[in-house]
């Protein structure tokens, strides 16, 4: 199986966010940026298929040469090589066309994401890809088994979650419990440092969004304490101050 | 130039945040002095679709197929293309929802729309089309501009206050065109806890950690829960354990709540667990540790143990219920 691994290079999720020039640039000063935690669900699903029934694992990213050292750990984790296609990932729809050519180029049986990226939120960028690919998408995904061609999966839906089978190639939004999260080891990381890291130009695309500026939200009031033996003046808050009973 | 308002129900009864989608949309109407209609698929009754017209909009299609009475993703994507070329529409409207995400990506590649997701509020149309957008898991917003004549707007839960009249709108038939090539997913079984509020939609949600011990004690959680009438929830270790099903998983990589109550119990408030929580309009935290960190997120706090705490704030919710 010839799998195709759509990463994004996120804030670690313990960064504090902030933003400069007027609010109209995302501030990287102090942030640590990792694969995105669904990213990474996808990838270690993808390197377990492909130690049980061999096959390759590309790992794609749409970003700035800043995006690399995100790739190489991707790498370090057991993807065989890389492709990073040079441009700012500026809209989702933009980034789902750079992903369609390159996954059509390689022929991929599977093309693995995440279920959103912890940035953008979007949810969007496999139904597109998906779509533009003629493939059937489904998200999100947090049981992917193989019998040959034919998979099996359970995708979460509110309250549960529904049972679907369908046959390669297709597009999945991956997230737990798909597979446990991969640490490189020292192995990994040294092999990662050959691997093929393909850098390729943007095809032309239009987004159809853009951001205009950021905001923060409301920064929270101080908290009120409550005596644990008086419980029930918790409960006259909540419906005379706060009225949400 | 008409607005589409896309309804999804669950159990045959439309979802609370489609009804949001609803109000979110005929209010849009209003601003642009458009026509706006409601349409739903699959197994609904006419008289709770009707229901759409107590939030403001009085003309609901129906595509009664039963093939659509699962959420196929591609189907759903073609069938939505289909009215909305029908009638003329340019907006589509839905909830944020496991469904409505991804068939409205692939319905955007379709039509050749712009989408924004996770949207928080009505949108700015004096200048350019703009709409704000929940970002970085809820810990900041984009002004979203979106380009072109079509547009796809999937709101995020509490974006618009629901007021309720009691019009009822018009069901009419809609007959769409289902290609086979759009089922090649196959939906085999569905899971579903019977019932139950569904965590998402809930107006008021206890969500429990590490700190309960273990599931054996999620009954004294899920009484509170049903005085309020609230859903249960709980955080990341709790369902990694297998103590609670995964779909009960709230924070960063789980499920994100935006209810008008959350109460914690015996959540440490880690920063991913707060990712998940921190569009909720009022929060609870009761843990036994004063310096756990979520208290410093939250609106109210008992510093206790939950196994005393607890049965005395169901008992005192139940007082007042009475
Ligand atoms: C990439 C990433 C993503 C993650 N995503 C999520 C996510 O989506 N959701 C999530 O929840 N976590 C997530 N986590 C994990 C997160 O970092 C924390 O580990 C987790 O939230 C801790 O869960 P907890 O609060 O239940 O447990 P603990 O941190 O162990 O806290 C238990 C709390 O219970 C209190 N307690 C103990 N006994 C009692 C008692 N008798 N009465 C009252 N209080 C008591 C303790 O004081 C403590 O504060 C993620 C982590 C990473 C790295
Ligand atoms: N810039 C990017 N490069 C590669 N893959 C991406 C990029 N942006 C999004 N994706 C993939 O698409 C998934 C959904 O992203 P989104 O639609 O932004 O929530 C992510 O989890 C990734 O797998």
């Amino acid at each position: 199986m010839k799998i195709l691994v759509c990463i994004t290079h996120v804030p670690d999720t313990t960064s504090k966010i902030s933003f400069k020039d007027n609010n109209t640039q995302f501030d990287t000063s102090g942030v640590q940026f990792i694969i995105g935690p669904y990213d990474d669900y996808a990838l270690a699903r993808a390197v377990e298929l492909k130690d049980a029934t061999g096959g390759s694992v590309t790992v794609l990213n749409v970003g700035e040469a800043t995006t690399e050292p995100t790739i190489r750990k991707a790498l370090a984790i057991g993807a065989d090589d890389a492709i990073r296609v040079n441009a700012e990932p500026t809209d989702a729809f933009f980034v789902a066309q750079q992903i369609a050519h390159y996954a059509k180029e390689g022929a991929y049986d599977l093309i693995l994401m995440g279920r959103e990226s912890i940035d953008y939120n979007g949810g969007a960028v496999h139904g597109m890809v998906g779509e533009l690919l003629g493939m059937p998408s489904v998200s999100p995904v947090m049981k992917l088994e193989f019998d040959g061609n034919n998979a099996k999966m359970d995708r979460e839906i509110e309250g549960g979650k529904e049972t679907l089978e369908l046959s390669l190639p297709f597009v999945a939004g991956c997230q737990e419990p798909i597979a446990e999260w991969k640490i490189p080891n020292m192995r990994g990381i040294m092999s990662a440092r050959t691997k093929p890291l393909n850098v390729v130009e943007a095809v032309d695309s239009n987004g159809k969004t853009k951001v205009n500026g950021y905001e923060m939200p409301p920064a929270k009031g101080e908290v009120k304490m409550i005596d644990a033996d008086n419980v029930e003046e918790l409960v006259k808050l909540l419906k005379n101050e706060a009225k949400v009973l | 130039m008409s607005i589409l308002v896309f309804v999804e129900s669950a159990d045959g009864i439309i979802k609370k945040s489609s009804l949001e989608a609803v109000a979110y949309a005929a209010a849009l109407a209003k601003v642009q002095g458009t026509e706006v209609n409601a349409v739903a698929m699959g197994a609904i009754d006419n008289e709770e679709l009707a229901k759409v017209g107590n939030y403001g909009v009085t003309r609901a299609l129906h595509v009664a197929n039963e093939k659509l009475n699962k959420g196929v993703i591609q189907a759903y994507a073609s069938v939505l293309a289909q009215v909305m070329e029908k009638e003329g529409a340019t907006t589509l409207i839905l909830a944020t929802s496991s469904l409505g995400n991804p068939v409205a990506a692939r319905l955007a590649v379709k039509i050749d729309a712009s989408l924004a997701t996770n949207v928080t509020d009505l949108p700015e149309t004096s200048g350019e089309f703009t709409v704000t957008r929940s970002i970085y898991t809820g810990k900041a917003f984009a002004k979203t501009v979106m380009n072109g004549e079509k547009k796809i707007i999937a709101i995020k839960k509490n974006a618009i206050e629901l007021s309720e009249s009691d019009e009822q709108a018009n069901v009419e038939a809609f007959d769409a065109q289902l290609d086979d090539a759009d089922f090649a997913a196959k939906i085999t079984a569905t899971e579903k806890a019977e019932g139950d509020v569904l965590l998402p939609e809930a107006e008021i949600v206890v969500s429990g950690g590490r700190g309960m011990k273990g599931p054996e004690n999620w009954s004294m959680l899920e009484e509170l829960a049903k005085s309020l009438g609230a859903a249960t929830g709980c955080s990341k270790p709790v369902s990694d354990m297998d103590w609670r099903p995964h779909h009960e998983h709230v924070g960063q990589t789980g499920v994100k709540v935006s209810p008008n109550l959350y109460i914690a119990v015996g959540i440490s408030g880690a920063i991913q667990h707060l990712a998940g929580v921190n569009s909720s309009k009022v929060i609870v935290v009761v843990n036994k540790d004063a310096d756990a960190p979520f208290f410093k997120a939250a609106d109210y706090g008992i510093v206790g143990d939950a196994f005393e705490v607890v049965p005395k704030i169901t008992e005192a919710v139940k007082a007042l219920n009475n």
